[in-house]
């Protein structure tokens, strides 16, 4: 019999950061980490002395980590973690602060991530990503995450049927999002058209398959409800999560995710199912894996993405709320806030504290993670299902 | 299907030399395993010695039951080719200079799944594919999937073109044409399609036989060249140097004995002065020319060749100066092939076993043909390798040689004097 998990008890996030994301900056990326936490003591009313905890997650802090940080902000904390987890940086994080909070190891952890990007630096940082990506990736040409997904797209639509114009309903949906949330990058809309005419990159992804690196930072703030109370701040519940990493390492081309694994697991936790979730933030750095989400979460079957994607529309006023800040493809990935984009958004959402489209009632949001093109596959994978207070 | 290709344009010589880039060359240590076995022309993968798991990319320990036990073994390369791409845009100068270029994500029947250039004439997937290593122009192991079955024309495959060195519409020289295996090599290389060979000879009144079929050739153009000659050599660089595609050194200067006997160092002296002064003397004046061109072009400057020995691995005593000289030429040749690198030109290093020629009369087969040779070494151009053994004789030295160097030793050492 497996032991039943710990409930997160009155463990609450509160105050959604966004450090407005720019397409290239000369600073690094202590300064965008800086500027999240500032922003973030300052709307939680806190001063930098009542933070004890920190969780960072960032691409471009190299040589310093986390520990580094503590020095460059002056901050002395009781607890500290560096989560270098990518697009699962976001889930992971919540995962570990809840805890240290829940356990009293620590009573306030910002949670922050974000990175710097250099006219230069995505190369540099390809090029060093992991040591398989060194020793079979990049030297065959393929720049970053552009070849794996594009062998991950075309063979799940060969598998499961999905074409272009799937993925380009999504990514529509997402820019119309985005066009209300003042952050975003992109600000002009998009037609499915100049989507399935863009420039192709790596067949069959084109332009608008894929991200726009970009520098930024994002920040949630983990801490007890009666402190989020005392403090005024509005705080959503952390209902359930999970993670997991390498999962279903022999399928050949990964088709599915840890989700698959874990999901029964989530609703369980969180006593609620698919059915039940009024807002969606799936890991999009490639309109495919959203599908892959849809399926492994259980809104559909395993290649049922297609047709679920036909038959719903994904706009905050849509029938399947998803992605509704406008995801990374139409906000930006910038590095590890991309890994954090999402979760913000959920905060928002069931704060009801939106920057952009307000999903009406929304009550129960789902935020997944998915990250680390180590080799040809994502290895992390995670999600959280928060709720509006009572 | 791979079309046959045009020969490339003239060059405009007005143009600016594109300089050579390179393919990404960074690899983890054990990595260059893969390395390793590409440059003898086999394609290995680590296979746990204690649970038998085959695995790719390269690791410290077993994927499977966490050995460090890890052996490289020769992998047929079979397997299903699941996913393709396209890449229209790369971060690296090498592939921007060459896009579009096709990828393959391969599942290999023995397990591991690969990333590899793609063939052109590769079926869409799913489709059965060979997977191979060679040596890229960084002279890193690079996998590519080639078709399930031979195609017509498929060395003219485009991306293959990047990792071989097909003779095919290039220039070539040969610096001893006179000789069986000279012969043998200008034939071999108008055979492969080479645009011109320069046929070297040192002693334009000798007539050895064939030479006059060979001289015949319609690409064949005879060049003095004598190795022992400084000038000569600056001379005939400074006339064809800017249009050699690819150099194939095999001048040999060969004597059999040992230091008991013979008096004095003149035979040896002269052993030096072709085998290994010789090579430093064409490097110095070619190789320069060689190195501006890495990138010219469809039919760039791409590789140099060195006629070696297998005793340059390990001391014949009946021919111990000229094994000595061999050595000497073997670990120039590393030197040449470090600074040639960044160029993406590739040293190809033959160790052939005794040649079946007048020096080698006396040792007992077997021995090889130098038509044998020949066709080995257009073989290499085509292939992938940098290290090639041509023969029976010189693969099993090369065995004992990499089994036990100083187990060799003791059986060179033990050979009776012929
Ligand atoms: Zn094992």
């Amino acid at each position: 019999m497996t032991r039943s998990r710990a409930a997160y008890d009155d463990v609450v996030v509160a105050v959604p950061v966004t450090v407005p994301y720019v397409r290239y900056s000369i600073r690094g990326a202590h300064w965008f980490l800086a500027a999240a936490l500032a922003a973030l003591i300052k709307r939680a009313g806190l001063g930098k002395d009542q933070i004890d905890g920190l969780c960072v997650s960032s691409f471009t802090l190299a040589p310093d980590t986390a520990v580094g940080l503590t020095q460059h902000l002056g901050l002395t904390l009781r607890w500290l973690d560096h989560i270098p987890m990518g697009g699962a940086c976001g889930i992971v994080a919540l995962r570990r602060a809840a805890r240290a909070v829940q356990s009293g190891d620590a009573e306030m952890v910002a949670c922050i991530a974000g990175d710097t990007n250099h006219t230069h630096s995505f190369r540099l940082n390809l090029a060093t990503f992991s040591q398989f990506a060194r020793d079979a990736v990049y030297p065959y040409g393929a720049g970053g995450a552009n070849a794996s997904f594009a062998f991950l797209t075309a063979y799940y639509m060969r598998v499961y049927g999905a074409t272009r114009e799937d993925f380009g309903k999504l990514c529509v949906a997402q820019r119309a999002n985005a066009l209300q949330f003042p952050h975003a990058l992109m600000k002009k809309p998009l037609t499915l058209d100049a989507y399935l005419n863009a420039r192709l990159i790596a067949d069959p992804l084109r332009l608008y398959d894929c991200v726009m690196p970009c520098a930024g930072a994002e920040a949630f703030l983990v801490l007890r409800r009666a402190a989020a109370e005392e403090l005024g701040l509005p705080y959503a519940r952390i209902l359930a999560t999970i993670e997991r990493h390498n999962a279903f390492p022999d399928d050949p081309v990964q088709y599915r995710g840890g989700w698959a694994l874990d999901r029964d697991e989530l609703y369980a936790q969180a006593g609620v199912g698919p059915k039940d979730i009024d807002v969606l933030a799936a890991y999009d750095d490639y309109p495919v894996i959203t599908l892959m989400q849809l399926e492994d979460l259980g809104f559909c079957d395993k290649g049922g993405g297609p047709d679920f994607v036909r038959r719903e529309s994904f706009t905050a006023a849509g029938s399947f709320p998803l992605n509704t800040s406008g995801g990374q493809l139409s906000v930006g990935q910038a590095g590890a806030a991309g890994g954090f984009l999402g979760l913000v958004e959920i905060i928002r959402q069931v704060t009801r504290k939106p920057l952009g489209a307000a999903v009406d009632n929304a009550r129960l949001g789902l935020a997944s993670g998915f990250g680390m093109i180590n080799y040809d596959r994502g290895l992390c994978s995670g999600a959280a299902i928060l709720a509006a207070d009572q | 299907m791979t079309r046959p290709p045009v020969r490339p344009p003239r060059k405009n010589p007005i143009l600016r030399t594109r300089l050579p880039t390179l393919p990404p060359a960074a690899r983890s240590r054990v990595a260059l395993g893969l390395t390793a076995a590409a440059a003898r022309g086999r394609f290995e993968l680590q296979v746990c010695r204690d649970c038998g798991t085959v695995q790719y990319p390269p690791r410290e320990a077993c994927r499977a039951c966490l050995s460090p036990r890890l052996d490289w073994r020769v992998q047929d390369g079979n397997g299903e080719l699941v996913a393709e791409t396209t890449l229209r845009h790369s971060h690296e100068l090498f592939f921007r200079e060459r896009m579009p270029w096709r990828l393959g994500l391969i599942k290999l029947d023995s397990g591991p799944l690969v990333v590899a250039h793609l063939h052109g004439d590769c079926g869409s997937p799913p489709a059965r594919v060979r997977v191979r290593a060679h040596l890229d122009r960084a002279g890193q192991a690079a996998l590519l999937a080639l078709p399930d079955k031979d195609t017509p024309h498929m060395a003219d495959d485009r991306e293959l073109r990047e990792l071989t060195c097909d003779p095919k519409f290039r220039k070539v020289l040969v610096t001893d044409a006179k000789t069986p295996l000279g012969q043998a090599l200008v034939e071999g290389l108008a055979g492969a399609g080479a645009d011109l060979v320069w046929a070297g000879a040192a002693e334009p009144w000798k007539k050895p036989p064939g030479f006059e079929r060979v001289k015949a050739l319609p690409q064949v153009a005879i060049v003095p060249l004598d190795l022992t000659d400084s000038r000569a050599v600056k001379e005939l660089a400074g006339e064809i140097g800017g249009r050699v595609d690819i150099l194939i050194n095999n001048a040999d200067h060969h004597r059999n004995f040992g230091i008991a006997a013979r008096d004095g160092v003149e035979t040896a002296r002269a052993e030096m002065d072709i085998n290994y002064f010789g090579l430093l003397r064409l490097a110095q004046e070619f190789a320069p020319a060689m190195r501006a061109r890495g990138a010219d072009g469809p039919s760039s400057a791409v590789a140099w060749v060195n006629v070696l020995s297998v005793f340059a691995l390990s001391n014949f005593p009946p021919h111990g100066t000229y094994s000595a000289s061999k050595a000497a030429a073997l670990s120039l040749s590393q030197c040449l092939r470090a600074e040639l690198a960044p160029a993406g030109v590739r040293v190809i290093n033959v160790f052939p076993g005794p040649i079946d020629d007048e020096w080698n009369q006396t040792l007992p087969p077997p021995k090889i043909a130098p038509a044998r040779l020949a066709a080995d070494i257009v073989t290499a151009l085509r292939g992938g390798a940098e290290d090639v053994f041509p023969g029976d004789v010189a693969q099993d030295w090369l065995e004992r040689w990499r089994d036990n160097p100083k187990a060799l030793e003791r059986e060179l050492a033990a050979m009776p004097k012929q």
